[in-house]
């Protein structure tokens, strides 16, 4: 009898994560389901799938440069944001891993409360102080403004990674004659670079979908996607067809990313500290 | 794990701390200035002292919003962590189950919040929504463009949607991490579901779970674009949250100087608000 109740539970346990699972995909479906319509489908009749398969609305995106280039200027600052975030977080990180210095706590604690401060707070700000430096409109200015919240995050990730790794390695090395850069390159970052890949997952994460930010400060050369889709929709009066190809497409680069890490990602977050 | 003592370590720290502070320090300084200073155009400022200050706290639209955003947090954590737990319990523990899981949970964490708030409006519209039609038909009078009450609705479930998948990834992280021994020890025992529960898994969660306690806290009271989005604070000022109107006051109405003093605010009462819950959360760690 003890033996029949707990295989129940279980055998019924994947009903929860698909139930779940459900949930998260019908608006994504929606989504999708209506990118392959056409508007005029979409206003009048109402269908689970398109009856008229189209593509139209993807041509429309891929053709017009203002939207394909809405695609390139996110990737650009986001993949610059990413490399700048982690190159800088590595040597601070192995330092707070590693040393007691100077108001070491402090620094720490002050970095995290840049994780807390809302966008909101610095979308001015960060405008008058781009265009000071004629930044605006820049890749580079959104890459650096993402920093913001990037970099401590990134501080605290590779700090609990670094941490696992037993100081007797550096010590070690120092013993064969290693100095400190080729320790650091050869030896340390292999030994976390899941911590690495981990980094910079969520790095690319929050500045792939941060737009406050973003849009404060571009206006048409480094315009991110996801502000190209709001102008668009209030220019146009709402083409939902191709609003809905290019949701569905700001989708994709992030499932892409997702996926390649699919194996980091629960270790990840138990090794680090996100 | 033993520390030296080593002051040369501020090189290592310098390049973030040279990044942040351009990121950080440069425009909160820019704020503090505003916040204190009155001006009538063409760049000419005179001291206002704390003015703003008493502008805002004494203003019922920053009390408003205030309430709101708290009482939005408040329901959003209560729903976010123990769907997050049971839904972490639930999941498989290996086979081709789990990265399937992984990838599809991790996904709406990695759409633009501007999408996901245009996914919710086209998903819940009478129209052309699924979600609004389904509603309608099945009688339920939903609509969130005019009633408060849907509206709020509409954004709670979204951020459900959106973000419970943060606290089921950190929560499973949390599970897969217990050693194999400790479940075998307490069928030994014969431990129930419950206590396995409770003296084996939630230990072992704890610290996950105040990074995502913390972490949905600090995001859903700072929360923008997706309400602006869906709703644009509306209808009326129902879902004005505190950013929402600071976005409002600093770029559409340029009132610098309240807006600036509202940003201090803002910011000071997440601080504290984070700092309490981390502390009142380790300090019980460390009793229990």
């Amino acid at each position: 009898m003890m033996t029949n109740k707990q295989p129940l539970t279980q055998r019924l346990s994947w009903l929860v994560p698909t139930i779940y699972i459900v949930f998260l995909l019908l608006p994504i479906y929606w989504l999708v389901n209506m990118s392959f319509k056409e508007t005029s489908e979409i206003l009048s009749t109402f269908s689970l799938w398109p009856q008229n398969p189209t593509l139209r609305n993807y041509t429309v995106i891929f053709t017009d440069p203002s939207w394909y280039s809405g695609y390139i200027n996110s990737i650009t600052y986001v993949v610059l944001n990413t490399l700048i975030s982690v190159t800088v977080a590595l040597p601070a990180a192995y330092a707070f891993s590693r040393y007691r210095f100077l108001g070491d706590k402090h620094l720490f604690f002050w970095l995290l409360t840049n994780r807390m401060a809302p966008p909101a707070v610095f979308a001015l700000p960060f405008f008058q102080l781009y265009s000071a430096f004629g930044l605006i409109d820049t890749h580079i200015a959104v890459a650096i403004a993402h920093c913001l919240f990037n970099v401590p995050l990134a501080v605290w990730i590779l700090e609990g990674f670094m941490s696992g790794v037993p100081k007797e390695i550096d010590e070690t090395a120092y013993i064969d004659g290693y100095s400190f850069p080729r320790f650091f390159v050869k030896i340390f970052v292999p030994l976390i670079a899941s911590g690495i890949g981990v980094a910079a997952f969520f790095c690319f994460m929050f500045s792939w979908v941060e737009l406050l930010i973003a849009r404060t400060l571009t206006t048409t050369d480094a315009k991110p996607i996801a502000a190209t889709m709001t102008r668009t929709v209030s220019a146009s009066g709402l083409d939902w067809g191709v609003l809905a190809a290019a949701g569905v497409l700001t989708i994709i680069p992030g499932a892409l990313v997702i996926y390649f890490v699919r194996n980091y990602i629960a270790k990840g977050f138990a090794l680090g500290r996100v | 794990m033993e520390k030296t003592w080593n002051n040369k370590a501020w090189f290592m720290v310098l390049p973030v701390l040279v990044l942040v502070a351009f990121s950080a320090v440069i425009p909160l300084m820019t704020v503090v200035n505003y916040s204190v200073q009155d001006t009538f155009g063409n760049n000419e400022f005179f001291w206002a002292g704390t003015d703003w200050f008493m502008d805002v706290l004494e203003s019922d639209r920053f009390w408003d919003a205030l309430t709101r955003n708290l009482i939005f947090s408040a329901i959003i954590l209560a729903i976010e962590i123990p769907l997050g737990i049971v839904i972490a319990l639930n999941m498989p523990k290996k086979g081709i189950g789990v990265p399937i899981c992984l990838v599809l949970m991790a996904l709406p964490l990695l759409i633009p919040w501007n999408v996901v708030g245009t996914i919710w409006q086209v998903f819940g519209r009478v129209d052309i929504g699924l979600l609004g039609r389904t509603l309608a038909a099945l009688g339920i009078n939903y609509n969130y463009v005019q009633n408060p009450i849907d509206a709020w609705v509409t954004l709670i479930v979204m951020d459900v949607w959106h973000w419970t998948s943060l606290v089921v990834l950190l929560c499973y992280a949390g599970l897969v991490s217990i050693p194999d021994a400790y479940y075998q020890a307490a069928k030994i025992d014969g431990a129930s579901r419950w206590s396995v529960f409770r003296y084996i898994q939630l230990p072992k969660m704890k610290r996950v779970l105040l990074i995502a306690f913390l972490l949905r806290f600090m995001d859903s009271f700072m929360i923008y674009t997706e309400p602006f989005v869906v709703t644009g604070g509306g209808p009326g000022n129902s879902t004005t949250f505190l950013s929402i109107d600071l976005v409002k006051m600093a770029i559409g109405q340029f009132d610098l100087g309240p807006a600036a003093a509202l940003s201090i605010i803002y910011f000071l009462i997440i601080l504290l608000l984070s700092w309490i819950f981390y502390t009142v959360m380790t300090t019980s760690d460390a009793q229990g």
